[in-house]
């Protein structure tokens, strides 16, 4: 490629940026206060929509220019939402929780017009005031920056002992900033200073012991000890610094997740959008991309762990074309929605990783699949690709690099199967989704027969960051055997539900305990669930166990999509697997005897020891057919579907001796093996279970013992729940 | 794509009574394209089930003629995915999320609510014509688990004791849209 070419594409690129500035410029000039209104799916369930439009009518009527009102994705904690965000200058960032039409007033008024924030509602409040200076010290395990060493303790210890109070500096652990450069990696530490959003970089007490005195006491920056430069961080650090939340998180992939507006480009713009693409293009050499995507450890993050340079390359091999770029959005895991979360918030971030990828296999085309149940990320997609069009980013051309590539949307239609590769490839082209053997693998014959290269959304998210901050800075954040970060949705019976994104080798306590909070309503996690359908469940006492792609494996589960249900005491685990396998049953698209035959067969065998009707044999029975459809299905949703039976025969097969030795489910949830009796001398004779049984099966009346007719009751369990005085009793 | 038919005009007359201009004109838009037209095919079922709420015989045999293809095709596809429903359906679609997170929450009991209070099962319509209730694989939003969504409207963190209100809230609706 001759250098006026080179030239042209940087400049496209450069005068891109420009514009996008122009028009941000115009937008926010005047504006020095910022509002910000969470909106994804989750945060429209819970009334974001109220929210966005109070705050619109309390901006008009106070006749203020200065206040700004944006709209930006999902943040990830939905147990909280909607979530509101206050930024003033000169003050830290602030972070509202369960907002609605009248804590708007509040907020407004006293917080937004009055410049006191309401300490009440604070996210993870309520706290008793916001301090001066608010520090986040990384604290990352991979540098040895954990224990009384770490540089975070040693300044918490020696602000306490200069008299400074937590009142005027709050010290917080976070988890790695993805600040450092590879070779001082474990030699620094590294401290963030809230409001004035000034990094440093320390290598020894005499630098804390100088930021004391000069910044805290002196209210001084230490120029001496400031880092500069645009770290990943950065952005993700100017409006969550905070929260603990994120702090102990390490955003790669949602690093713009409620950050930007996801519906404007001049946004992305803003955070380094498309300049991945334009140092991709400007170089003009496919081959370099996917040495650096190789040797960033990549792996496919839809749940198989494929190295993504290696998919890459093998796409890129072949003289054939065209060829094609498809990025799978078909997210059919009950239980996780970070992709979806990542199209509705920073879709535009997902079309650069496609175009880095587009260019790296020589595609000319290249496809978003996405579920049909998704229709706000639909919607945004085409909205992003639209505006990418405008600017020349898709289409003819891209950059005036010669460079030809668009996109489009294809929908699927509720069929799990359809995440297959293969599958997926047979549902794009028109036909019923089922897989077929591999190989060939679709990088050598897929979409109509030509080379074909899929990755999953949250694949994509990663590139753009890799190509920008560097393949090394990549792999450090991460295991020997694969770089970055994951992303896990939360769920299940934890205190703070989510997304949740750490680096790979991050143990399940961290995750579960750390960031989620621990199990709701004090009781015991009895469980943790990943993988979804595919995957298994990994029992309380392993909760040490690093999530990574080999770790999860050896215990029996696997990372999956990055589903992550927590399970407590009251779950039973014989019905936990009874549900996994009605829906692979279900799903099952028929093609293949084992995986057709045999999750239906295992459903039954499950259904009958819930429901008390199993002899022990049938133990046995279940796992040799468990290990059959394993070994002998022919796409991944057969030989995972016995995953959740596996494991859970292995962890806790005392509780599947309970049901079909002694009949009785210990965690008291299978139906057929509990009764429901009222206990005479509680029972006071208030008629509610009476009154609210549905099969009219409970006697008695005002003031009398009342007692449930066991030959009718149907177990639905709705006495026990209605009764005040807990006279109801589950055995 | 070339056209097999010798009575094409015929079939086209037919096929727009039966779809409709803006179905018809939009199956023309996909017969433009070169390469995989019949691609489509998952797209253009979505138009027809998103204009009449499911897919009729005769809408099945009229995408099939457009498309020019086999009308066992058109029939396989649309039984293949659980999206596409062969019957029609009530005023409003309920779904009730049966996920993995919104099972271990309590759906059961919240669907088991809604069966209760309509007398109806999966699959069914009401009696009223209004709900049709179907479970759902998941909705992603299983941080306010379990959901139920109607039409497009999710409703989060929802108690069995809820539902009776969730319910009156479309009937009320649907009064006031029938008045209008």
């Amino acid at each position: 490629m001759t250098t006026s070419t080179q030239k042209t594409v940087w400049e496209a690129f450069e005068s891109l940026a420009a514009k996008a500035r122009r028009s941000l410029h115009e937008r926010d000039s005047g504006q020095q206060i910022r509002v910000q209104v969470g909106s994804a799916t989750c945060e429209h369930a819970a009334g974001a929509g109220d929210v966005l439009d109070e705050f619109r009518k309390h901006i008009v009527a106070s006749g203020r220019s200065d206040i700004a009102l944006r709209r930006t994705g999902c943040t990830g904690r939905c147990s909280r939402e909607p979530i509101v965000g206050v930024m003033v200058p000169g003050q830290i960032p602030v972070k509202y929780e369960h907002v609605d039409r009248a804590a708007v007033h509040k907020i407004f008024t006293g917080h937004v017009l009055g410049g006191t924030p309401l300490l009440d509602r604070i996210l993870d409040g309520p706290v008793e005031a916001i301090p001066r200076y608010e520090v986040l010290a990384c604290a990352s395990r991979r540098c040895g920056q954990i224990g009384e060493d770490s540089y975070g303790r040693k300044l918490a210890e020696k602000l306490r002992r200069a008299g400074v109070g937590p009142e005027q500096v709050r010290v917080t652990l976070a988890s790695c900033f993805g600040a450092c450069g590879a070779k001082e990696l474990g030699q620094c530490g590294q401290l963030l200073v809230q409001p004035s959003k000034v990094l440093y970089r320390v290598t020894s007490d005499a630098d804390l012991d100088e930021i004391v005195q000069e910044h805290f006491l002196g209210g001084k920056t230490v120029e001496r000890l400031r880092v500069h430069g645009k770290t990943v961080g950065r952005a993700f650090f100017e409006l969550y610094g905070d929260v603990a939340f994120f702090n102990r998180q390490t955003r790669i992939a949602l690093r713009h997740n409620g950050v930007i507006d996801p519906e404007s480009i001049e946004e992305y713009f803003h955070f380094r959008g498309f300049e991945a693409l334009a140092k991709v293009l400007q170089r003009g050499d496919p081959q370099w991309v996917i040495a650096e995507v190789t040797s960033a450890k990549l792996r496919g993050r839809g749940g198989g762990g494929y190295p993504t340079g290696v998919k890459w390359s093998f796409g890129a091999a072949g003289k054939e074309v065209p060829r094609y770029l498809i990025c799978n959005a078909d997210e059919g895991d009950p239980g996780a929605f970070m992709d979806r979360s990542m199209l509705e918030s920073d879709p535009f971030n997902v079309i650069e990783g496609m175009l880095v990828g587009g260019f790296a296999v020589g595609a000319s085309r290249g496809f978003f699949y996405v579920r049909a149940e998704y229709p706000l990320a639909v919607a945004r997609i085409h909205n992003a690709i639209r505006q990418c069009r405008d600017y020349g980013l898709l289409g003819k051309d891209v950059l005036g690099s010669g460079f030809d590539f668009d996109l489009e949307i294809r929908l699927g239609a509720g069929a799990f199967v359809c995440g297959e590769e293969t599958a997926l490839i047979h549902s794009i082209e028109g036909e019923r989704g089922q897989p077929r053997i591999r190989p060939p693998f679709p990088t050598e014959h897929g979409l109509w027969g030509k080379p074909t290269v899929i990755n999953n959304v949250e694949t994509f998210a990663n590139v753009p960051a890799i190509i920008n901050y560097g393949a090394e800075w990549f792999r450090q954040i991460g295991t020997e055997e694969s770089g970055g970060t994951k992303v896990f949705a939360l769920a299940g019976k934890v205190r703070h539900t989510g997304l949740v994104e750490v680096p790979m080798g991050t143990t399940l306590r961290e995750v579960v305990e750390d960031i989620g909070g621990g199990v709701a309503e004090g009781k015991q996690l009895k469980a943790v669930q990943t993988g979804g359908p595919a995957g298994g469940c990994i029992p309380a006492k392993w909760l040490d166990t690093p999530v990574d792609f080999d770790s999860l494996a050896e215990v029996g589960s696997i990372m999956g999509s990055g589903g992550m249900i927590v399970l407590d005491e009251d779950d039973c685990l014989v019905d936990v697997a009874k549900f996994f396998l009605a829906f692979s049953e279900d799903e099952s698209c028929g093609k293949c005897t084992p995986c057709r035959e045999g999750t239906t067969r295992m459903f039954e065998i499950l259904q009958s020891i819930t429901e008390g009707k199993a002899a022990p044999e049938a133990l046995d029975r279940l796992q040799r057919l468990a290990r059959l459809v394993k070994r002998t299905s022919l796409c991944g949703l057969g030989r995972a579907a016995p995953n959740p039976v596996l494991s859970t025969l292995d962890h806790y097969r005392d509780e599947y001796l309970a049901h079909v030795v002694e009949k009785r489910c210990p965690a008291r949830k299978c139906k057929a093996l509990v009764q429901y009796e009222i206990d005479p001398q509680t029972c006071v004779g208030c008629t509610a279970c009476a009154r609210n049984c549905p099969v009219q099966c409970i006697a008695g009346s005002r003031k009398e013992v009342h007692v449930i007719d066991q030959q009718r009751c149907i177990k639905c369990g709705r006495c026990f729940e209605v009764c005040r005085f807990e006279a109801v009793i589950r055995q | 794509m070339s056209i097999s038919t010798d009575n094409w005009e015929q079939v086209e007359a037919a096929a727009k009574a039966s779809l409709g201009d803006e179905i018809v004109q939009f199956i023309a838009q996909c017969r433009q394209e070169d390469a995989g037209a019949d691609s489509h095919l998952v797209a253009v079922l979505h138009r027809v089930q998103g204009h009449f709420g499911y897919l009729g015989e005769e809408h099945l045999d009229a995408v099939a003629q457009l498309l020019q293809v086999p009308a066992a095709k058109v029939a396989g596809v649309a039984s293949f995915y659980h999206y596409f429903r062969l019957k029609p359906r009530g005023r409003f679609l309920l779904s009730v999320c049966m996920g993995t997170a919104c099972y271990v929450k309590g759906a059961e009991r919240v669907a088991q609510r809604v069966m209760d209070e309509l007398g109806i099962t999966w699959g069914e319509t009401s009696k009223d014509g209004l709900f049709t209730l179907d479970p759902s694989r998941c909705l992603g939003t299983c941080g306010l688990a379990p959901v139920v969504m109607v039409e497009d409207e999710v409703h989060g963190n929802v108690t069995p004791d809820q539902v009776p209100a969730i319910l009156e809230q479309y009937r009320h609706r649907a009064r006031e849209q029938g008045h209008a």
